[in-house]
């Protein structure tokens, strides 16, 4: 490319690798002017919702855990809440206890998943995490070690990882025995030694220095960090129950993109460990807050590379709150329980989780046990816009560079957000009214 | 690049269709219990996982169902290069959960999620992906099960073509001396069903989905008479029939069985 003070070039990244889905990254400067930059998102779209409608209420979470392979406990988390909002069910603590167990198994999983294999080869110069099994092998097999334990918690509880089965309406059709948790709490604590291992292989790591302000949003409760119910709160202040998500939300559609956009105070928001990380910093574990601290990310943190050292700082934090919750369900001990049944067969009702990648919505209409109307709002959809801006506002500061390190620049702060593209393309637009004329 | 007994390690690809990609998930799970994978073969594509890509494989791997026209030339494309592909996971295999769409109106399906941009995005009934090209071999499930797909890769390393089992998974859900979900006041497909995986879900306390797909020849007779016996409501016989075989029922309709 031309080194002269008015750069002309294109760049034009297929099917950007090392994320969830399929999406290009597509700039085109001309004169040393920005003309194009877009995250285009390519997935096939699913539809969901409208494959939702029609269904009964009990299939729900088992149908949407089916949206995305790497969040499919967030997911049918999140579905179960919407249809118990809906259906008025009374959860027992038990059920919390073990859901939120599972749910720090999957935010293990997922976090791993992303620090590991997505995004650190970028920090060690290779394409993917299988030349470090030959370079660096201690990397890789912590990685597997550390992903099979949070896996192999989800299943004792939900039977598999990936498509939970023994999550339903109420409650479990299944629970681990006492043996189950109390060989998990021991793997839990041996791996302690692998998460430090973590926080200081990433000390090692140069994260791009970039910022770029904008409005962050996730879960917020007042007594804890927030994964399952709560309020939703704004970086750039105001709080709203989950019912009102739509005010926040703002769905709209861009023709580049089979996931739909975003927004809520700004022209853009962002999702997130780092959005948590933010908002909620307060409820950290101290460990995390230690980790944090190590890792030179504070509270308000404006750089987007920085999300993955927050995936990191929440691992620390899973694992200390994994072991805290083993414990109590070892003390109490876990009981076969019939799920808690519904009190009304129809409804209208929000459930939402922060799942790994960031605030997740159910909504969905209940008529006479069958679902009538539907709409999902997936984090990663939340987050296309301020990618894109991102985006934005990073080009016009690497001119200068060989087009080369502006395209690895840009496919790493893409991978950072860590998309799960095909989790987003299967959006809503809930035409409620009139939702029971088929 | 060679296996350690010297002899080319062949290449294999990963592709995704319309999915979760949990399938190709599991394939990265599965390195945690068989590393040795990595040194019997050389993945040159796995988008997911790696950034380099080659057009040069033999074994391509295919998670994912045509949803739309541009997906019939990708999956064509493959089946040139590749001299064998799988069918990895209920969505390639049955078109899987996508294909319940199939049985609404296609534009008020678009219209309902897309509203009145509902013509940017494209789309078409659901179909496997044998509907387009030539599958030799299948790996089952929703998702695939981490061992099967192990023994798939050993047999088709070793020059043999992978049988599916043809027994109902029943069979399985005996041996474990699980309660029949039926009593439980649950519908089960499991009398149709293929079995390999375990009958996971019985065990777990669910009734069988179906996502392995119906064997070569269900005893639908078996099937009415158990869900007759425990009262199964027509409803909830329809949606377990339907979330994973709604492909595979209409093509049985499609041929008069």
């Amino acid at each position: 490319m031309s080194t002269t003070s008015a750069p002309n070039f294109k760049i034009d990244i297929h099917h950007i690798t090392r994320v969830e889905g399929h999406g290009n990254i597509v700039v085109d400067v001309k004169n040393g002017r920005l003309v194009q930059c877009d995250l285009q998102i390519v997935e096939a779209p699913r539809f969901f919702e409208a494959m939702l409608r029609g269904r009964p209420y009990q299939q729900a979470s088992h149908l949407t855990s089916r949206i995305c392979g790497i969040c499919a406990v967030g997911h049918a988390t999140t579905s179960l809440r919407a249809v118990e909002t809906a259906l008025g069910v009374e959860l027992s603590e038990q059920t919390k206890l073990l859901r939120q167990l599972n749910f720090y198994g999957e935010i293990l999983d997922s976090h791993i998943l992303h620090v590991y294999m997505l995004a650190a080869p970028d920090f060690l110069g290779v394409g993917s995490i299988i030349p470090l099994a030959s370079r660096a092998p201690e990397v890789v097999l912590r990685a597997l070690r550390m992903k099979q334990l949070a896996g192999d918690l989800c299943a004792a509880i939900g039977g598999r990882h990936t498509h939970p089965i023994a999550m339903t309406v109420g409650g479990f059709t299944h629970f681990p025995s006492h043996d189950d948790l109390y060989s998990l709490r021991e793997r839990l604590e041996a791996v302690r030694a692998d998460v430090d291992a973590t926080v200081e292989l990433f000390q090692t790591f140069k994260v791009p220095a970039f910022e770029r302000q904008t409005e962050y949003i996730a879960l917020h409760k007042p007594e804890e960090y927030a994964w399952i119910d709560g309020v939703i709160r704004s970086s750039d202040g105001g709080e709203w129950p989950l019912a009102d998500y739509r005010k926040v939300t703002n769905e709209y559609l861009v023709q580049h993109s089979s996931a739909k956009h975003t927004k809520n105070q700004r022209d853009s928001y962002m999702v997130g460990a780092l959005a948590r990380f933010n908002l909620n910093y307060g409820h950290l574990h101290p460990k995390a807050k230690a980790a944090a601290a190590a890792l030179g990310l504070k509270p308000v943190c404006h750089n987007p590379y920085m999300i993955t050292v927050a995936q990191v700082v929440e691992i620390v934090h899973a694992v200390e709150h994994a072991i805290a919750l083993t414990d109590t369900l070892l003390a109490r001990g876990v009981e076969w329980e019939e799920p808690a049944r519904p009190t009304r067969l129809s409804g209208e009702g929000v459930g939402s989780c922060e799942v790994p990648r960031g605030i997740l919505f159910h909504h969905y209409v209940i008529e006479e046990g069958t679902i009538t109307g539907a709409n999902c709002i997936i984090p990663t959809g939340q987050n296309l816009q301020n990618i894109e801006n991102d985006m934005r506002a990073l080009v016009p500061t690497l001119l200068d560079r060989p087009r080369e390190n502006i395209a690895h620049a840009l496919e790493m702060l893409v991978r950072a957000y860590d998309p799960c593209i095909s989790c987003s393309t299967h959006l809503l637009d809930v035409q409620f009214v009139g939702a029971d004329e088929k | 690049m060679t296996a350690p007994n010297g002899k080319p390690r062949p290449k294999v690809a990963f592709f995704d269709f319309t999915s979760c990609e949990g399938c190709q998930l599991t394939v990265v799970d599965s390195l945690q219990t068989h590393p040795e994978l990595l040194e019997a073969v050389e993945i040159v594509n796995f988008r997911e996982a790696m950034s380099e890509r080659s057009e040069d494989y033999a074994i391509a791997f295919i998670e994912g169902s045509c949803s739309r026209p541009a997906d019939e030339e990708r999956l064509r494309h493959i089946r040139e290069r590749a001299a064998l592909v799988v069918a990895l996971g209920a969505c390639a295999h049955l078109g899987g959960v996508n294909a319940i769409r199939n049985r609404q109106d296609l534009e008020d399906v678009r219209r309902y999620v897309y509203g009145d941009k509902a013509e940017w995005y494209d789309t078409y009934p659901v179909r496997p992906i044998s509907a387009v090209i030539r599958v030799d071999a299948v790996i089952p499930g929703c998702p695939i099960d981490r061992e099967e797909f192990v023994n798939v890769v050993k047999m088709l390393l070793q020059g043999r073509s992978p049988k599916l089992p043809e027994t109902p998974l029943c069979v399985e859900c005996k041996l474990k001396e699980n309660i029949c979900v039926y009593w439980r006041g649950k519908v089960c497909l499991g009398p149709i069903i293929r079995a390999g995986c375990g009958a996971i879900c019985p065990t777990y306390g669910d009734g069988c989905e179906g996502c392995r797909g119906l064997l070569s020849e269900p005893n639908w007779e078996s099937l009415k008479q158990v869900m007759a016996e425990h009262g199964m409501a027509e409803a909830d016989i329809d949606a377990h029939m339907s979330l994973f075989l709604t492909y595979e029922m209409a093509q049985l309709q499609s041929e008069g069985k």
